[in-house]
């Protein structure tokens, strides 16, 4: 039998981690891109616009993450594709996030007082310049700390792809439990990894609101 | 596209999934009561507590806030055995969403305490309240009735983050789903039941949360 180091243990994690960043940025940003397009139309004037992001939003959060993968998984190979785990994970977490992300930006949107929109109106403004010069610079500020927040959702959402098959840090807990047979440490690491990921993440949003909340205090 | 949805293993399956529908429902209620309470212990520490019990309570919520729900079970069920701990899967799903839920909701009740304005100690105390009647019908009632929605929220999200409780074989509606899509081989149709299973379940959650609370705080129906 082989015998393996703290080193040999930690090493392999770490390496897997790296998909883990990867998944999470692409995830993230994806998702961060989405809700843009959602956050459009729910905003908008459209009212089959709105409604449709309602559903969309009801369906994604009222829904397990987890069914939300194995439906991705399983039904894109409806298609006839044969379908990779990373491009299911991907997809999944992409949709996922995007229906979070569209509620934390619509409040912030809805933060802005309606004085707002009425003093831009009066100043003879579109509704075009009206979010690119009044409404969108003000709710940026607020969204910034809850969407860093966010970010740690999205980091911890990464492990369940573990579940189809996505070789990241959780699927490479498991691996090396497997050879091993030390899982009080190897998921110990392997929680420690996680924490240094997202600790940072969770503190700058703490950081991040407290700093904004002086600014908005001001006007 | 040419494929057929395949439904015809219900009449078979169907007491699996009813199964799993009730254990879901089972490690939501026991996984809610215990970690509200656990939560309150965090929050009354935190805010009112002895100091030096403060930072342990702070890595615990860190730690568990800061890492994913599954390697906090993995680590329960796989890990705390070879420290001579012995659970049952359910057990251990549910002291997963126990310390889970403890976490998260310290931090929102926290919020809660947080808010009660000084002068409602003062005015406990001056109706000659124990430090312990202040804190219960002076500053723990109002917090829960300020925070409800925000904890409300949260025990959805714990229920449908129970999924992965059956990555450890605790038999929950999705350890139904995967039973049901390995012996039937209909896995798109199995799991596409199940999501709309969570999705009712959260529904009906949302509106029982909504009715325990009017029944807790009577008096905000009443304004």
């Amino acid at each position: 039998m082989m015998t393996f180091t703290l080193w040999d243990i930690l090493r392999n994690l770490l390496l897997a981690a790296r998909w883990t960043v990867v998944l999470s940025l692409v995830s993230f940003i994806g998702g961060g891109l989405l809700g843009m397009a959602l956050l459009y139309l729910r905003i908008g004037k459209a009212r089959a616009g709105r409604m449709f992001v309602l559903g969309y939003v009801e369906l994604f959060q009222g829904t397990p993450l987890l069914m939300q993968l194995f439906l991705a998984f399983f039904g894109l190979g409806l298609f006839g594709i044969d379908v990779p785990a990373w491009l299911a994970a991907g997809l999944a977490l992409i949709l996922w996030t995007a229906a979070f992300l569209v509620e934390i930006w619509r409040g912030c949107v809805e933060s802005v007082a309606r004085g707002q929109w009425e003093a831009s109106a009066s100043l003879g403004m579109g509704y075009v310049q009206q979010m690119r010069y009044v409404i969108l610079p003000q709710a940026v500020r607020v969204a910034v700390p809850p969407t860093v927040g966010f970010s740690v959702q999205v980091v911890k959402g990464t492990a369940l792809t573990s579940i189809i098959g996505f070789v990241e840090l959780s699927k490479a807990g498991t691996v090396v439990t497997n050879a091993t047979f030390e899982p009080f440490t190897v998921y110990g690491l392997v929680a420690l990894i996680y924490f240094a990921l997202c600790w940072p993440l969770s503190k700058s949003s703490q950081i991040l609101e407290r700093k904004l909340n002086v600014a908005h205090r001001n006007h | 596209m040419t494929y057929r949805f395949d439904y015809s293993w219900i009449a078979e399956y169907w007491p699996v999934v009813l199964k799993g529908l009730v254990t879901t429902v089972e490690l939501t209620l026991i996984g809610t009561l215990f970690g509200v309470a656990l939560g309150i212990a965090c929050a009354w520490t935190r805010s009112l507590g002895p100091r030096w019990l403060r930072p342990p309570v702070v890595a615990y919520v860190e730690l568990i806030r800061n890492t994913p729900f599954l390697i906090q079970l993995f680590f329960i069920f796989f890990g705390l055995p070879s420290l001579g701990v012995q659970m049952t899967e359910f057990q251990a799903a549910v002291l997963a969403m126990v310390i889970n839920l403890g976490a998260y909701s310290g931090e929102i009740i926290r919020a809660g305490i947080e808010a009660t304005p000084r002068g409602q100690f003062e005015a406990g105390a001056s109706l000659a309240m124990t430090r312990f009647e202040t804190f219960r019908h002076v500053v723990l009632i109002p917090a829960l009735q300020r925070i409800w929605p925000a904890l409300s929220s949260q025990i959805v999200i714990v229920m449908l983050g129970s999924a992965v409780v059956s990555q450890i074989a605790a038999e929950d509606i999705t350890f139904a789903a995967n039973f049901i899509q390995s012996r039937t081989f209909r896995a798109f149709e199995s799991y596409f039941l199940t999501t709309g299973l969570y999705l009712l379940l959260a529904l009906a959650l949302r509106q029982a949360l909504r009715g325990v609370g009017k029944m807790l705080f009577p008096r905000r129906a009443a304004r």
